[in-house]
């Protein structure tokens, strides 16, 4: 694979890029998903929910949206290594701990978002849900819902970074051929091999691919407001 | 069957409301009972809106006590507003009727006759936020309607209508107050006070100015403020 060029390998149907592809896909996705599960109802009930220390935590959950990559992969690693409270798991150096470690990294991206977000639409919405004797979760499935559109921005977000990023995945996945190499660890290895016609085909994959999920997104959205107003 | 809760009487005694050193209601009694509209005139800062907000329950009094059928709280879950703009929740006008409605049994049927009552028939399925402003008004209402209310506020339903979508809702409100629930509505369109009918509250710089049955109210006013209201005189 290493001798062919850029546009070859793209092209070419080579089995080992789709597999790197996929897993890419794959880990990035489920990611996204697991931090979506946990960052949207944490986003709205830090946008409805007055208590003390909520602005600290606000604070603190903006903050995060910088975690440098490298340090959640060292406390991911930390925590799922053999000696770690979380060994028990054996999951190190797999694809789930690559999972676990991106999720890490995009849930105050999308925790933080879908807080503005949930807290611009309460401002509109207070009033008639008020009025309407919404309960708590009535109010968050609803704000939640009527906010879908800003939302999938707020997922793309994090999509982008899990998709885009290397040292987490590297450290916490190792990198291994066939198991957890994804696009970036292997443009990573390939620059550092030399081996720079792989890596381009590697990074033209991924921006197609970046740039594809952010179409569908926003077709989809696109089409869900045509239909909702 | 148990009979539904109600809140009506609501009493407000000596009822104030301030804001930044200003008294938006100024020590205000005031009792909402069952029958006939009750409609708040008065000029803009008159004290309208935050009447309409304290007896549903949104806005709580800076001093003073609101009694809800002797209650401290509402708690029939049968008291419904109209905003002056409504807000349309992003989904369909059957959907944004079916979201209010209290009873979850026969949805679509009641959904059905809701829309039909404010004549959007028609628009079930149109994105709620299409809606023109008369149009939007009417669902707020049927909205309004889908929570079985005993006693419906409407704060300036018609403010921002033309005369064709402002006689649509008048008519609509006329059809509800003779289905037996109360509607206790501001405005600032004496026009509209008079075809409403029922009694009127005139209220001025936060105060209670005189109370009276429409006809009375419109002939012959008790009060000196009332009358230069009344005659279009700017009255601060």
């Amino acid at each position: 694979m290493s001798d062919a060029s850029a546009w070859q390998l793209v092209f070419g149907g080579d089995p080992a890029l789709y597999a790197i592809v996929r897993l890419s896909l794959i880990v990035s996705l489920s990611a996204v998903a697991l931090a979506a599960v946990v960052g949207l109802p944490l986003g709205a009930y830090l946008a409805l929910v007055r208590f003390p220390g909520r602005a600290f935590l606000v604070v603190i959950l903006n903050a995060c949206m910088g975690l440098p990559p490298v340090v959640v992969g060292l406390a991911v690693y930390l925590l799922l290594s053999r000696s770690g409270p979380l060994g028990f798991l054996g999951i190190l150096f797999s694809p789930k701990a690559m999972i676990l470690a991106q999720a890490i990294l995009v849930l105050p991206i999308i925790a933080a978002l879908t807080r503005q977000t949930v807290e611009d639409l309460w401002e509109e919405y207070r009033d008639e849900l008020t009025a309407m004797r919404a309960g708590y979760f009535g109010r968050v499935g609803t704000l939640l819902w009527d906010a879908r559109f800003s939302l999938v921005t707020t997922l793309l977000a994090g999509f982008g970074r899990a998709a885009a990023e290397v040292g987490t995945v590297m450290i916490v996945g190792g990198n291994i051929e066939g198991f957890t190499r994804t696009m970036t660890t292997a443009i990573a290895l390939e620059t550092s091999k030399g081996d720079l016609a792989l890596a381009i085909g590697l990074g033209l994959v991924l921006i197609a691919l970046i740039i594809a999920v952010n179409a569908l997104a926003w077709g989809a959205r696109r089409l869900g407001e045509i239909r909702a107003g | 069957m148990r009979a539904p809760a109600t809140d009506l009487p609501i009493a407000l005694r000596d009822v104030s409301v301030r804001a930044g050193g200003a008294a938006i209601v100024d020590r205000m009694t005031f009792d909402i009972a069952p029958g006939a509209p009750t409609i708040l005139i008065g000029p803009n800062g008159a004290g309208k809106t935050s009447l309409l907000r304290l007896a549903m329950g949104l806005l709580a009094p800076s001093s003073g006590r609101i009694d809800w059928a002797g209650g401290t709280a509402p708690r029939g879950d049968r008291l419904a507003m109209v905003f002056q703009r409504p807000v349309m929740l992003r989904r369909s006008t059957a959907a944004n009727v079916a979201y209010a409605l209290r009873h979850r049994s026969r949805r679509a049927e009641r959904v059905a006759d809701l829309l039909r009552r404010v004549g959007l028939e028609t628009h079930a399925r149109r994105p709620a936020r299409r809606l023109s402003g008369g149009e939007q008004q009417r669902l707020a209402l049927a909205r309004a309607l889908a929570r079985d209310p005993e006693i419906l506020f409407l704060d300036e339903p018609t403010a921002s209508l033309d005369p064709a979508a402002t006689k649509a809702v008048e008519e609509i409100v006329g059809g509800i107050a003779k289905s037996g629930i109360k509607i206790v509505m501001a405005t600032h369109d004496l026009g509209q006070a008079r075809r409403i009918g029922g009694e009127i509250v005139f209220l001025l710089r936060g105060r209670l100015v005189e109370r009276a049955p429409a006809e009375r109210f419109f002939q012959s006013p008790d009060r000196a403020e009332s009358a230069a209201f009344l005659r279009g005189d700017l009255v601060l």
